[in-house]
């Protein structure tokens, strides 16, 4: 791929732009602008609430808590209507999904030149600043979220959990074979479909954005606006559909059936 | 497109997120929203018990107007009635005492008629006496008919 990146041309200039910036080998590479970004916006957004905590008041809100507010009730309005049981951490987590994942999708919108000019400035050769490009900050939250499916499964149903695997969908002891390779997919679909969403519309769209930017420059405002304006929506829906499917996939793993 | 240790990075990233949100974050806006819906409902509920003490209020107000009305009606029309029985009693009264006043007036004349007519007897009597005694004196020996003339005086 390092060979690639320093290719000239169209190709080089698209394979440079959904290059990482890396540091290690193999495994145990890391994509330092991946971290970086996250971190930073997890870190925007955990700032900012916490602001809006600290100034919370059941009287009068200002601008900062009515906008933080009106987040807090949509996602508890989310999870009220599709989660029933008891669990103090469903909320926070959806809340910090969304709010994560949209910061993530929202770097898709700066232009395209924008901050890796500003890294090759600072002597960064890479500069991929759309964590949700990357698989692993994808994975990362898909995963963790299947560890809680499987957590909480165990958790509430406990002997259950492990039959309705063994006899779910067909009840019959001769399908048990079946039903495990039916559930196991069923259950690796899960993460799996999660991540692969998410990567997919920010991928392809941070690629369309890419494109546009080789067209010639008179061109690229009459295609990138519209572009841009579409991805405030695919943004939020991406940030969306990922929160109300970890609330309904955790909603899942509580009700015993 | 690989997959490496930035996965583990990134979830460690996102357990402290969801960590710190689930703790510091979500239950402080949580509550204050709580408490606002608690305070608007309070208020609410408030208004509308106000509204309902004010329309029993009216009820009330209206119901001690008109029994003050009545009160006050019964409260003249007693006082009507007390005051044509006095006025009543009053003539009575009057009239009982003119009654008296004339029965003693009558009583009182009758009683000087009778003196009147007393004296009237006596000084006839005298007028009588001093003229038969006149006459006497000039035909008849006073001493002689002393007798006689007292016992015709005590007749009289």
């Amino acid at each position: 791929m390092a060979a690639e990146a320093h290719a000239e041309g169209a190709t080089g200039y698209i394979v440079h732009h959904l290059t990482p910036l890396r540091a290690g080998e193999g495994f145990w590479t890391l994509h330092l602008d991946t971290l970086f970004f996250s971190a930073f916006l997890g870190a925007l957004f955990i700032l900012f609430f916490k602001k809006a905590a600290d100034d919370a008041t059941s009287g009068v809100p200002g601008p900062v808590q009515n906008f933080v507010e009106m987040l807090v009730e949509f996602v508890d309005t989310q999870v009220k209507d599709s989660f029933h049981g008891q669990n103090k951490l469903i909320a926070p987590l959806a809340l910090t999904i969304f709010c994560w994942v949209f910061l993530f999708n929202f770097m898709d919108l700066f232009p395209v030149d924008l901050l890796p000019s500003i890294g090759s400035v600072m002597g960064l050769p890479y500069l991929r600043v759309v964590p949700s490009t990357d698989l692993n900050a994808t994975f990362a939250m898909s995963i963790s979220v299947f560890c809680l499916i499987i957590f909480y499964s165990i958790k509430i149903k406990g002997f259950g959990f492990a039959k309705e695997l063994l006899l779910h969908p067909f009840h019959h002891w001769l399908l048990i074979p079946f039903n495990i390779l039916l559930n196991f997919v069923e259950y690796l679909a899960k993460p799996i479909s999660l991540a692969l969403r998410l990567f997919g519309n920010l991928y392809a769209g941070e690629l369309i954005f890419i494109l546009i930017a080789l067209l010639p420059a008179y061109i690229q405002p009459v295609l990138s606006l519209p572009w841009a304006i579409f991805h405030i929506l695919i943004i939020t829906l991406q940030a969306f559909i990922f929160m109300v499917l970890t609330i309904v996939y955790l909603s899942m793993a509580h009700e015993d059936h | 497109m690989s997959i490496n240790i930035t996965l583990i990075g990134q979830m460690i990233t996102f357990a402290l997120l969801v960590w710190f949100v689930m703790e510091y974050v979500w239950p402080v806006l949580f509550n204050a929203l709580e408490e606002r819906k608690k305070k608007i409902a309070e208020g609410l509920a408030a208004a509308e018990k106000g509204q309902e003490e004010m329309l029993l209020a009216e009820k009330k107000a209206l119901g001690l107007i008109k029994t003050a009305k009545d009160q006050s009606s019964e409260i003249v029309s007693l006082a009507q009635k007390q005051a044509n029985d006095i006025v009543a009693e009053s003539k009575n009264a009057a009239k009982k005492e003119g009654d008296r006043l004339i029965m003693a007036a009558k009583a009182q004349i009758e009683q000087e008629v009778q003196q009147t007519k007393e004296t009237l007897r006596k000084e006839v009597a005298t007028l009588a006496l001093s003229a038969a005694e006149q006459i006497l004196t000039a035909e008849i020996d006073k001493n002689k008919h002393q007798d006689l003339v007292n016992k015709i005086s005590k007749k009289l």
